[in-house]
């Protein structure tokens, strides 16, 4: 299978010369197309600044991305939005809906950006949303829906532009465990039926064993890497459960 | 002192952020000093004794409208801080919850206003001291004086009226402030800064039927003021169709906003393209919110227009009736028969002297004719117990009682003998005219009385003078005035065939002359002018009533008039502007920083610069263009009520009006636009 997301030797410094942080220090590693890989690590060591850097939110100080061969790190202004809206899709801790529109509007806000004719539009929606199961929130406003209501409409509005990569960002951390399991089987299912290429960042180690690998990151390197292979979830999760006690117990919150 | 290094480091801060808030404090005080500092620029003047009591006059109205303008900035200021206040309840919290109390956030509230007005009193001043400069070049030129008098002015009073008003203001301003802080709960200002916003969507049905409503009552206004205006008698009666009017427009805007957002979402095509969808969202929350300051700047800038142009309208139809309206120096009546057609209590010396001439009366006063007059035009003119608005207005007379009920129909007409008048507009250099035995005309130049009698006219009222009849020549009122005057004020004179008043009551005896003078210079005939002056305190002067208009009185007058029209105009306008721009912008500034979420989520998702920057071009301009283009609206319609109000100048020069006032708007309102779309582009930029 082809790279969907190549990561060449990428470092990210903050800070002066005097005092330099290293947020990342020299990480490579690729994923393939259809892969769902979880990236943990706990806070600081990095994550959250390596998915800000292939989501061209932030620049790498040296090194390359390449996504489907395109080399993003090169890319600059009008193109980079270009290519944020045409071959990414984002969910964020947060969900990052807009309040004043409705979960429809919100899901057609990222085709309409992208000037897909109105009749497009509608069709698309309610094929996503019947995907995901949210037809009957559609007309309600963020404020009406409950946490993973609104993860749920955050990934269709993430997918709906059919994406060459999806990244989330601790997708699960502001949701109760039974809106996270609705919101990680959602993945799942967009990850086998759709074949949705997912990357996703989280320190919680239940969130994780949904994925087929986990890369674990400790000071900005990776520290290691487990594959799901054909194991069993909860078997997974032990696996990642032992790898994160290796770690150091950084995690405190693992589950 | 740590407490007032905080409040000025806040204020630091928010000088950033609200820039557009003090320099329209600034420019506020500015305009209030240059306004009240023309009294000192005014009275040093080297004008003659009428100029200078209608500057007093003018002077006096400007300082009762400088107490309107200091309650609309009032407004302004109270309103703009209780706005910031709204803004920083999160960082009150924050101070709460480290354990200050709410007497020392008012403190820092309270050294916060103090440094606000110091500042911008002090720098009001220093920029109004400097316009006032070139305000003294403008007042030089209105009253036409000499432009070597010019000097730099610094009124004293004007200053200190300036620092105790916006001192009175400013205290305000910190009780509010300290009332609002007392009234707080820590828990909601904790909470302040979560957006936890729920969206209202009215019921559009409701908003359709209000709209319609409102369209209704707002039609039924216009429809009085324009068609109906002849019905509006009493000054309260348009107080009522403003009051309509307001209405209407309060139940527009709380309603305009669900029903474009019903109209535009039911067209997917429109709604869903770009960020259509979130810009009417946007402009939406924020319409609801803002009705009432909505409304009040939508009258408030309605007024402005009208303002405006009613006072350069009133500016050039005056110079252009000047030149047509005197075309001679003096003009001197005297009631004949005083006791019966004088409208003032007549001395019974008075009324033997009344049958005299104007020339032997003025021998009577010392003053040599022959030596200071030339061009002299002499006759009567006569009234007739028979001849009254009734009689003239015949059979229309019923239906034009109907339709103008403050007319007085028992009102004497005044009657004047062809050739007389003929003789006159020889001298004027007007049309004369000429008529049948049985034949009788009328002149007049006033529009709205003009009208009326040509409903008559046009049906051939007959009218009987000692048992003679006469029919109408024309049918309608002919052109022509006997009155020296500003302007157009002669509501109609009958001009009969002569020798047909031969048994009427003679009336009042005119006299019409130029001054007698050498080189025709300015200074010849302000001498004699000022002879005629001085002959109200001759000893024999109470014997006779001789009552005189002279063509520089008028000239002195108008200018006055013209003056008080432009610099009221110019206060309240420019107050009126700069009070409904600023609110606007600050509104508009807040909503952007309280946006920046919005906007960051929305760049995140990949939207283009481009596409974000026209949306946020696009609200603003909503925004900012909503009230203005009703105020338009209703403008056209109340520059009717104006264009009434001031028939007498003549008809309303529209084209320069329009374009001083556009002038003026493009300026004012598209400069706020302007910096507000600028500095908003800046709080939603990415860091």
């Amino acid at each position: 299978m082809p790279n969907m997301l190549k990561i060449e030797k990428i470092e990210k410094y903050y800070g002066s010369r005097s005092s330099l942080t290293k947020a990342i220090n020299n990480i490579s590693f690729d994923v393939e197309k259809g892969e769902f890989v979880a990236i943990m690590g706990a806070s600081g060591s990095g994550k959250t600044t390596l998915l800000n850097c292939i989501s061209t939110i932030d620049k790498v100080t040296s090194g390359h991305i390449f996504v489907d061969q395109e080399d993003i790190t090169k890319l600059k202004g009008g193109k980079l939005n270009k290519f944020r809206r045409e071959e990414l899709g984002f969910i964020f801790q947060d969900f990052n809906l807009l309040d004043t529109l409705t979960a429809y509007e919100n899901i057609a806000l990222s085709l309409s950006i992208q000037n897909v004719p109105a009749n497009k539009i509608d069709e698309q929606v309610k094929d996503v949303a019947k995907k995901l199961n949210i037809e009957s929130i559609l007309n309600k406003y963020p404020y009406q829906m409950s946490g993973g209501q609104k993860q749920r409409v955050a990934s269709a509005r993430a997918i709906i532009t059919n994406p060459k990569l999806v990244l989330a960002d601790e997708p699960t951390g502001a949701l109760d465990s039974k809106s996270a399991k609705m919101l990680l089987e959602s993945f799942n299912y967009l990850n086998k039926e759709l074949s949705a290429t997912i990357l996703m960042v989280t320190h919680d180690a239940f969130t994780a064993s949904y994925a087929s690998r986990v890369i674990f990151i400790k000071d900005g390197k990776i520290f290691s890497e487990i594959n799901r292979g054909n194991s069993q979830r909860k078997e997974f999760f032990d696996k990642i459960i032992d790898t994160v006690t290796l770690l150091g117990g950084d995690l405190n919150d693992v589950i | 002192m740590m407490l007032f290094k905080l409040s000025l480091k806040n204020l630091k801060k928010s000088i950033k952020d609200y820039t557009i808030y003090f320099f329209t404090l600034i420019l506020g005080v500015s305009i209030f000093y240059i306004f009240n500092a023309l009294d000192s620029q005014t009275v040093m003047l080297n004008v003659s004794k009428n100029t200078h009591d209608l500057i007093d006059l003018m002077n006096q109205i400007l300082s009762g409208v400088s107490i309107f303008v200091s309650l609309v900035l009032g407004f302004l200021i109270i309103y703009a801080s209780r706005f910031l206040i709204k803004r920083r309840k999160k960082e009150f919290g924050i101070y709460m919850t480290l354990g200050m109390s709410k007497r020392k956030i008012s403190l820092i509230l309270l050294y916060e206003t103090l440094s606000i007005g110091v500042i911008s009193l002090g720098a009001g001043l220093v920029l109004g001291i400097i316009c006032s400069q070139a305000m003294s070049i403008l007042v030089i030129n209105m009253f036409e004086a000499d432009m070597s008098q010019f000097a730099f002015t610094f009124s004293n009073s004007a200053m200190i009226k300036t620092i105790i008003y916006f001192s009175i203001m400013y205290l305000l301003v910190m009780i509010f402030n300290t009332l609002s802080v007392s009234k707080c709960k820590l828990i909601d200002l904790i909470q302040a800064g979560k957006k936890n916003e729920t969206v209202k969507i009215k019921n559009p049905i409701v908003c359709v039927l209000v709209f319609i409503i409102a369209s209704c009552i707002l039609a039924y206004a216009y429809y009085n003021v324009t068609v109906g205006v002849n019905n509006l008698v009493e000054f309260s009666d348009l107080l009522i169709q403003i009051a309509l009017g307001s209405i209407g427009t309060l139940l527009i805007f709380w309603s305009f906003s669900g029903l474009i957002l019903r109209l535009v979402s039911s067209s997917k095509r429109v709604y869903l393209k770009g960020l259509n969808a979130f810009t009417l969202r946007q402009l939406n929350s924020q319409i609801n919110t803002t009705v009432i300051s909505m409304s009040i700047i939508c009258i408030m800038l309605f007024m402005t227009i009208c303002i405006l142009s009613s006072a350069s309208s009133i500016k050039t139809s005056l110079s252009t009736n000047l030149k047509k309206l005197t075309p001679v120096d003096i003009e001197i009546t005297k009631p004949i028969n005083a006791k019966k057609t004088y409208y003032k209590p007549v001395t019974e010396e008075q009324d033997k002297n009344s049958k005299t001439s104007i020339r032997k009366s003025l021998e009577d006063l010392d003053f040599d004719i022959n030596k200071n007059f030339k061009d002299i035009v002499e006759f009567s003119s006569y009234v007739d117990d028979n001849i009254t608005w009734e009689k003239t207005l015949g059979k229309e007379k019923e239906k034009i009682k109907k339709d103008y009920p403050y007319l007085n129909l028992q009102g004497k007409e005044i009657l004047i003998e062809i050739s007389n008048y003929n003789k006159l507009a020889k001298l004027y250099n007007i049309k004369t005219y000429s008529l049948e035995d049985n034949q009788y005309m009328i002149i007049g130049d006033y529009k709205e009385m003009t009208t009326i009698r040509n409903r008559a006219l046009k049906s051939k009222t007959p009218i009987e003078i000692n048992g003679k009849t006469y029919l109408p020549k024309y049918t309608e009122c002919q052109d022509g005035f006997i009155d020296i005057s500003a302007n157009h004020i002669n509501t109609g004179i009958i001009l009969v065939p002569d020798k047909a008043l031969e048994n009427s009551l003679e009336a009042v005896k005119y006299l019409f002359a130029n001054y007698k003078t050498e080189n025709d210079t300015k200074k010849e005939k302000q001498k004699i002018e000022d002879k005629i002056i001085s002959l109200e305190n001759h000893p024999n002067s109470n014997n006779t009533i001789l009552n005189a208009s002279t063509k520089i009185t008028i000239y002195e007058a108008s200018i006055g008039l013209t003056a008080m029209a432009t610099f009221i105009g110019l206060y309240l306008g420019i107050i009126f502007l700069i009070s409904s721009a600023a609110i606007l912008a600050l509104k508009e500034l807040s909503e952007s920083s309280d946006n920046k979420e919005r906007y960051m989520i929305l760049r995140k998702i990949g939207t283009d610069e481009k596409m974000l920057n026209k949306a946020l071009y696009r609200q603003i301009a909503i925004f900012f263009f909503l009230p203005l283009s009703l105020a338009l609206v209703h403008t056209i319609f109340g520059l009717q009520v104006c264009n009434t109000i001031l028939e007498t100048f003549g008809r309303m020069n529209l084209l320069t009006s329009i374009l001083t006032t556009s002038i003026f708007l493009i300026i004012i309102y598209g400069g706020y636009f302007l910096i507000t779309y600028f500095s908003s582009k800046n709080i939603i930029k990415e860091k």
